[in-house]
């Protein structure tokens, strides 16, 4: 890095002539990837910035993009930046009211929309966005007869941007170059676990920052390749997409739509490669499902190579040398077994593969490392632009979330709260101050809101948010996530939410994964008519009850969980249960299904619960139904309640 | 994006006819199915033919696209007489279809199902094909780029190398679509393309038929019975009861039609409230 302080914008400049042919953004169009060098990255930016000029966008205006990843939504983000603006990522799949709120919030005069399918949100929403001006489109398909004066397709942008910078010889250039690396560059609204979202601002410096830790603690070359599929508005991808992209110039890779990302990433084969825990919770399902359903001599090898991973890797990552028959054992292993499935999940070439936003399972952690995923956790908070520590190659193990990166200092507050500086610690909450000055010390640490120390190796341990940690009420500490993410393990349990402040005992509400359950109960013949019906049953309850006993087994006796729910249904975005990323909303589930928790602990046998449901179209409505609420000691015990009674079925639903 | 902007023809007059069909009728030994039937179809029109059941809709379907031989009456294409036309031939003019009962290849993948409609659209020999070098290779990968885009159309994508059997319902009519979409066709006839969906799959249905018309100027005849999706798509609507056509209008003059009224819902009943 020769320049003192770059900005993204001048990063993207820089690329262009210092690596004009390489390959900068690749995309899956009419099935062929097709690919965008750097040149033509700048070019489509800067064109883009110039048609934003001539509608009058300037320093400090807000551009949102709305959509899945695509090379537009980039350019349209950097062209705000080069003028001086700050890019809004927003989820391509928000509801209505958090997409008015979030783009009022940040006065967004620009909006980016993908396609039809978005531009309607926003035609539908444009009474309550006073600030719009302009709303620009990627995808003409289905929009040819909408006339609205405010709507233009991403090319005649462009036109009218060429026309503007013939007659402005180098404007964008000239506010590239003059540009401040403490402006801001990005809004990116927190998924907002416990309220409204909150717009963090980040600067130039602050993104730039924490790619600069991330390339210098990994080695990230320019030929590496990323594929972005994770939504625009989480950090992660921004960190990734936008800030590691033009630091170091690698490629990054759209998939094709959502649902093809598999195929992709295995076409792709990219050398880095970053997702939440759930992605990786759900490969394992897949990868548990499949091996069910092959034939025995395939199941029998999977399963006895599957176990020699994870022993050789659990007592690799004790630092103890390994002896050579499970050398060779390893060896066999790989060519039958591990690299077809790294191969299957298109990790084949993949250098570091990250994950991080949430806890992972240890045993879905020593899983992927042990079939030779290079699988670490990091730790980070949009707050410091994504992300703040990583696990050295040869350090990674389940229970830390590694070292901190360079320029930046970690310490343990005296409440176990995580405090963390560096040059990524953002510029304040957007137009909450009071918010900001809690969440920053006034000697520039930032509060992180997790619980954690550090280990004797100067790891970080992340024990869960801070205030979550609860007490039960005999005085014994417990907390939460982790124990979540014990049940979450279990092939069957999709979600699980665990009480256990102030009360005697920990209580859990699951909601079982459909597609293993589903199987699980085709094997047994056990016919079922919906997904109601199914977490009604109570062959579902034991099987439940009996996977709660297997984890309780690894933990201390105070802090087994005792009673249990099945819901009957999944935890969904949008109900407000998860939040888009796919953390739990804690308060938000205690208090909407405060009637299922009061009957966990009062003893009885069941519960009527009153969901509330929103569909996709934002319409509501109320579902009846009735929980059978279990004993974990009894139903676990005796599993052979094979011939059991028909489970009430959940009473009929005054939904259409 | 990545649709091809040149073909897309600006809104026509509504008086240029495209499609004439004029004093058509069809027997079936002693079954009247159509009698005496006048249509005309403007260019880049939607037109929807509703009726009861048996009312002859299907076989007037049949008659324009040349599986049945109307007994009196002609049909004209773009002024050309096609009432004797054998169906390979009217494909070849640019009228495509799709079925009510959904006639894929179901051991095929749904890119083979969509390549297939090229065929009417291929020259290279058989010979050549097996050698596949020359003009059989440069027609395929033009074929298929055209393919490729009907995919990215109908939001395919990840759909490509799935055999079409394993598919959902309402996938499988899209999938239909696309390969009749594949003729290039100039007029596209559906009969009843939302038959059987769930109404997410028939706002789906609706969206892609409009967006069909708009981005091509494609002339559309589709049979349907969800009256909410006619009214709501067509330019014209023709009605049809027991083989003979009572009306033809805007949606909104149909819906006020008492004959059509009397016919359709057998009195005392008012469409406009069947289209809610």
């Amino acid at each position: 890095m020769t320049e003192a302080a770059p900005t993204i914008p001048r990063l993207l400049r820089r690329n262009a002539a210092a690596m004009a042919q390489r390959p900068a953004l690749r995309e899956k169009d009419l099935g062929i990837w097709q690919t965008y060098t750097w040149r033509r990255y700048w070019e489509e930016t800067r064109d883009f910035a110039l048609g934003l000029a001539a509608a009058g966008f300037g320093r400090g205006d807000k551009l949102s993009v709305i959509g899945e990843n695509r090379p537009r939504l980039y350019f349209a983000q950097l062209a705000a930046q080069c003028l001086g603006g700050i890019a809004v990522p927003t989820y391509q799949d928000a509801i209505a009211n958090e997409l008015v709120y979030v783009l009022n919030h940040a006065e967004t005069s620009v909006v980016v929309a993908e396609n039809q399918e978005q531009v309607d949100k926003i035609l539908s929403l444009k009474a309550q966005l006073p600030n719009l001006k302009l709303l620009v489109y990627d995808d003409p398909r289905g929009l040819r007869r909408y006339e609205f004066p405010f709507l233009k397709p991403f090319e005649a942008v462009q036109a009218a941007g060429r026309e503007f910078g013939a007659n402005h010889p180098n404007y964008v250039e000239g506010i590239v170059e003059a540009a401040d690396p403490d402006d801001l560059a990005l809004f990116s609204y927190t998924s907002g676990t416990t309220s409204r979202p909150k717009g963090t601002m980040l600067s130039h410096a602050n993104l730039l920052a924490a790619a600069q830790g991330l390339a210098e603690a990994e080695d990230i070359r320019r030929d590496d390749e990323y594929l972005a599929y994770l939504p625009m508005a989480w950090i992660g991808n921004s960190l990734l997409a936008m800030a590691s992209h033009v630091y170091v110039g690698f490629t990054c890779a759209f998939p094709e739509k959502p649902e093809t990302v598999q195929r992709d990433l295995r076409e792709l084969g990219p050398t880095v490669a970053l997702a939440p825990p759930r992605f990786w919770e759900n490969s394992l399902t897949g990868i548990m499902v499949r091996a069910s359903d092959a034939s025995p001599l395939k199941r029998k090898s999977f399963e006895a190579f599957r176990r020699l991973a994870e022993r050789a890797e659990a007592r690799r990552s004790l630092g103890q040398k390994l002896p050579i028959p499970t050398r060779l054992a390893l060896k066999l292993g790989d060519f039958l077994v591990y690299a077809p499935i790294r191969d299957q999940l298109g990790l084949t070439r993949a250098r570091w593969v990250y994950t991080g936003g949430a806890p992972l399972g240890a045993d879905t952690f020593r899983f992927f490392r042990g079939i030779g995923v290079n699988l670490k956790q990091v730790y980070g908070a949009t707050e410091l632009a994504g992300l703040c520590s990583v696990q050295p190659d040869d350090e990674a193990d389940p229970d830390t979330v590694g070292r901190l990166i360079a320029g930046s200092e970690v310490r343990i507050a005296e409440d176990g709260e995580v405090l963390v500086r560096s040059k990524a610690v953002f510029k304040g909450y957007y137009k909450q101050p009071e918010a900001t000055q809690e969440a920053v010390t006034a000697d520039g640490w930032l509060r992180t809101g997790d619980a954690g120390f550090l280990d004797r190796r100067g790891h970080l341990v992340i024990i869960d948010r801070a205030k979550d940690v609860g007490k039960l009420d005999d005085g014994s500490s417990f907390a939460p996530q982790y124990l979540e993410n014990k049940l979450k393990f279990s092939p069957y349990i999709g979600e699980a939410v665990v009480f256990g402040a102030d009360r005697p005992f920990i209580a859990a509400i699951v909601a079982i994964d459909p597609t293993t359950v589903g199987k699980w109960a085709e094997r047994r013949n056990l016919a079922y008519t919906s997904f109601q019906d199914l977490c009604a049953r109570t062959d579902v309850h034991n099987l439940i009850g009996d996977e709660i006993a297997k984890c309780n087994e690894v933990l201390p006796p105070e802090t087994r969980i005792r009673r249990f729910v099945v819901l009957n249904k999944e935890f969904d975005a949008d109900d407000d249960e998860i939040t888009r990323t796919r953390k739990i909303r804690r308060r938000f589930v205690a208090d909407k299904y405060a009637a299922v928790i009061d009957a966990l602990y009062r003893g009885d046998r069941e519960v009527e619960v009153v969901a509330a449901i929103t569909y996709e179209d934002g319409r509501k409505a109320e579902l009846r139904s009735v929980l059978a609420v279990c004993d974990v000691a009894d139903v676990a015990a005796p599993a052979k309640a094979e011939a059991a009674a028909w489970a009430r079925p959940p009473v009929p639903a005054d939904a259409d | 994006m990545a649709v091809d902007v040149a073909v897309y023809s600006a809104m026509p007059a509504r008086d240029d006819v495209q499609l004439a069909v004029t004093g058509v009728s069809k027997r079936f030994g002693g079954v009247r199915a159509v009698e005496d039937i006048t249509l005309s179809v403007g260019r880049g029109t939607i037109t929807s033919i509703i009726g009861p059941n048996g009312a002859g809709k299907t076989s007037l379907l049949n008659m324009i696209s040349g599986f049945y031989k109307p007994d009196t009456g002609s049909i004209t294409l773009d002024g050309a007489d096609i009432t004797r036309a054998r169906p390979s031939d009217v494909a070849g003019l640019g009228v495509a279809r799709t079925f009510q009962n959904i006639a894929l290849f179901s051991g095929m993948t749904v890119l083979d199902n969509i390549m297939l409609g090229r065929h009417v659209r291929m020259k290279a020999g058989v010979l050549s094909s097996i050698v596949y070098w020359g003009l059989a290779q440069r027609e395929e990968v033009a074929h298929r780029a055209r393919v490729e885009e009907l995919i990215d159309f109908l939001d395919l994508q990840d759909l490509r190398k799935q055999p079409t059997s394993g598919l959902a319902y309402g996938l499988r009519k899209r999938v239909e679509l696309a390969r009749a979409l594949a003729l290039d066709p100039k007029i596209l006839l559906l009969d009843e393309p939302m038959g059987g969906m769930n109404q997410e799959e028939k706002e789906d249905m609706a969206r892609f038929i409009l967006d069909v018309n708009e981005q091509w100027g494609t002339t559309i005849i589709l049979i349907e019975h969800d009256m909410a999706v006619v009214m709501d798509i067509s330019d014209r609507v023709a009605v049809l009861d027991r083989g003979r056509k009572i009306a033809e209008g805007s949606p909104a003059e149909v819906q006020r039609n008492p004959d059509v009224i009397r016919a359709y819902l057998g009195g005392g009943h008012d469409l406009r409230e069947a289209a809610q």
